[in-house]
């Protein structure tokens, strides 16, 4: 068994536009996705996700590059040939059998006995908990039970790979939810590799042992939950899962724990962490830092990174309370737990305030500019 | 007045289907009931109707006879076969129109959108020339001098083999290849239609799990149609069964169909009561093959309108 279940290699995937122009859907990707891993493909709809997984599952070919399944290279073998099974984000039921004859079909494509077939279709049925929908067609389903037949129908075959392509995109949100954490529980339960599509971050991070964050068609980064949101390589993986305040500077000096970056919005310089690899002396730069990162503090207690502002409002939204701020030139936002309850509307920030913000340099990261 | 009617859905509904059910009322309900009146009466020696309640014609069109030599009576076949004839006809041209259409409806619908208008409206224009004139082109290619014999004979001569023009107008099969060129647009269209509406996630689906091109059309793209099948051969099977112009064109005085028999009671043998009764057999005869044929297949809208 090959140590990865899935690799991309350079593949770049070519479209031609309805004007003419080719596109590269998928723009030199690589990625290696390890066996029995929950691995998320997250990123806006176009960013070349879905096309990833369509290539994956021999849906495309990739125009160059290649994709490998248990290291076997998989060139132009069919779908029916490759040991990987897909749920569609439209479940692509077939409407004209009942639930029993969906989940049954790729078996009795295999050949399988009927009695073979009867057991494993209850026992699909019964991971999913649909036993005793058999004999319901589809349309009698509800979304979320569809959804389910569509998982059993590609589980049943006992795939090495179950690639999913937004597949809870259709659910409320309380039923997403319910089933965001009833595939990871089957997937760990079965221990077959997951690949995930999704444009939802939230539920990226909340499934996915590892996420590989995509943008026209380019592997952003990939990375574990935490490291993508708390070591983001970049200024657009920074920006696009949670939010950041951002600000341009010039690269002053460089070592491998901390960086001095001259912002000239706060006329000062800044101390941060160096997080993008290949940063070069002297270079423009941008220094990141979540709002939730941000202490606002009265005194000053620290004599860098510690900047003077002014509050310009105020939002309550339950957990936290955001404040907004001047801070010299640059505007920042500052997202503050409320920790402790309370009513008196004096013991919450107001508009106009000066207070101390400070940026702790471990939070503060120093990105490469695009 | 209109306020009310604003807020009433059932009146709008009723308002809304008032003018075809007039329409409809007017122009076939009554013809109908007119029809089984004069199929009971009997014709007057100058060819006008004598309203009378007589079953004459239907003892008539079932061949019970006295007039049979020797016997007491006899039962003439006469009309059996024409019948039988229309229905076989009827049969073979949806068989035919079935075959011919599908492939073309299935690579219409899997063309590129922008293609498959062209397409479409390729197998449209036929439909702007006169069913008339369509069925008198046919003439033209299928006599002893026409276009195909020219043709077969060009080819017989290229090879060198010795070549007599072949005998095809007149002939059932010349009406069969008539009914079959008019009746195919409204075989392809409805398939189309059906085919089209299949999301091409379901073949992808099919093949990930393992069915090759072959066992995907069988099993998912094929009942997925049928409804479009289905509609098809309503379309198709019950004008074949009526139309009288391509056997009188193509098919002269050897292929009488019940069509036929309808059409020279009115304008030749002026006996409106038998030829009213003969509409009334067919329009039975029609509806009792339908009522089979959706009791087994449906209207073909189940799948599609679930």
């Amino acid at each position: 068994m090959s140590e990865f279940a899935v690799e991309l290699r350079g593949v770049v995937k070519k479209f031609i536009t309805p004007e003419g122009n080719e596109l590269n859907a998928v723009d030199h990707v690589t990625m290696q996705i390890r066996n029995g891993e929950f691995f998320s493909m997250l990123g806006s709809s176009g960013c070349g996700k879905t096309t990833s997984l369509r290539m994956i599952a021999g849906f495309e070919w990739p125009t160059e590059g290649e994709v490998y399944i248990e290291g076997k290279p998989m060139g132009h073998t069919p779908p029916f040939q490759r040991r990987v099974n897909t749920v569609f984000q439209s479940y692509a039921l077939f409407q004209h059998m009942t639930v029993f004859e969906n989940v049954a079909f790729g078996l009795e494509m295999e050949g399988s006995s009927k009695d073979e077939i009867k057991k494993r279709v209850a026992h699909a049925l019964g991971m999913v908990q649909l036993t005793g929908m058999e004999r319901r067609k589809p349309k009698q389903l509800s979304g979320g039970q569809q959804q389910r037949v569509a998982v059993a129908r590609a589980l049943v075959k006992v795939p090495d790979v179950l690639l999913l392509d937004e597949p809870l995109g259709a659910l409320d949100l309380k039923l997403r939810k319910e089933m965001q954490l009833e595939l990871k529980a089957l997937q760990q339960q079965l221990g077959i590799t997951f690949i995930y599509v999704t444009h939802d971050q939230e539920e990226a991070l909340t499934m996915s042992d590892r996420i590989a964050v995509m943008s026209n068609g380019k592997v952003q980064q990939i990375g574990t939950p935490v490291e993508i949101y708390e070591r983001p390589t970049n200024p657009f993986v920074a920006d696009f899962i949670g939010e950041s305040n951002f600000f341009a500077g010039t690269l002053k000096s460089l070592s491998k724990f901390e960086a001095r970056v001259h912002v000239p919005l706060l006329n000062a310089e800044v101390i941060g962490l160096p997080v993008s690899a290949n940063l070069v002396n002297g270079e423009d730069v941008v220094v990141s830092i979540r709002p939730e990162k941000v202490r606002i503090a009265e005194k000053e207690t620290m004599s860098t990174n510690f900047f003077r502002g002014r509050i310009t409002n105020t939002v309550y939204i339950g957990t936290d309370t955001h404040v907004y701020l001047d801070v010299c030139d640059a505007k920042l936002k500052v997202y503050e737990q409320n920790r402790i309850s309370r009513l008196d509307p004096r013991s919450f920030y107001s508009v106009g305030q000066e207070v101390g913000v400070m940026l702790m340099p471990e939070n503060t990261l120093v990105l490469k500019k695009e | 007045m209109f306020q009310r009617l604003r807020e009433n859905k059932s009146a709008q509904g009723t308002l809304l289907a008032l003018p075809t059910t007039l329409w409809l009322f007017v122009l076939l309900i009554i013809p109908l009931i007119l029809t089984l009146i004069i199929s009971f009466g009997k014709r007057s020696p100058d060819g006008d109707v004598i309203f009378t309640f007589s079953m004459d014609n239907y003892i008539r069109l079932i061949g019970y006879s006295t007039d049979c030599g020797g016997q007491a009576w006899c039962i003439d076949p006469l009309y059996y076969t024409i019948l039988w004839r229309s229905l076989t006809l009827a049969f073979n041209t949806t068989v035919l129109v079935i075959l011919l259409g599908y492939p073309l409806a299935y690579f219409i619908a899997r063309a590129h959108p922008q293609r498959r208008n062209l397409f479409l409206f390729m197998v449209l224009i036929p439909l702007w020339t006169n069913f008339v004139i369509r069925v008198y082109a046919w003439m033209m290619l299928l006599r002893k001098e026409g276009g195909i014999n020219i043709a077969l004979g060009w080819l017989a001569n290229l090879v060198g083999i010795p070549f007599q023009p072949l005998d095809m107008l007149y002939t059932p099969g010349a009406v069969l290849v008539g009914m079959v060129y008019e009746f195919l647009p409204f075989m392809i269209l409805p398939i189309f239609t059906s085919l089209e509406k299949i999301d091409t996630s379901l073949y992808e689906a099919a093949a990930d799990l393992g069915a090759n091109a072959i066992k995907t059309f069988l099993r998912v793209t094929l009942p997925l149609s049928m409804p479009g099948v289905v509609a098809g051969t309503i379309l198709v099977f019950i004008p074949v069964m009526g139309t009288f112009i391509v056997s009188d064109i193509l098919g002269g005085r050897q292929v009488i169909l019940v069509g036929n028999l309808i059409q020279r009671q009115f304008l030749d043998a002026r006996d409106p009561t038998f030829g009213s009764a003969a509409s009334l057999i067919l329009m039975v005869m029609t509806l009792i093959v339908t009522y089979f044929y959706t009791r087994k297949f449906g209207f073909g809208e189940e799948i599609v309108a679930a």
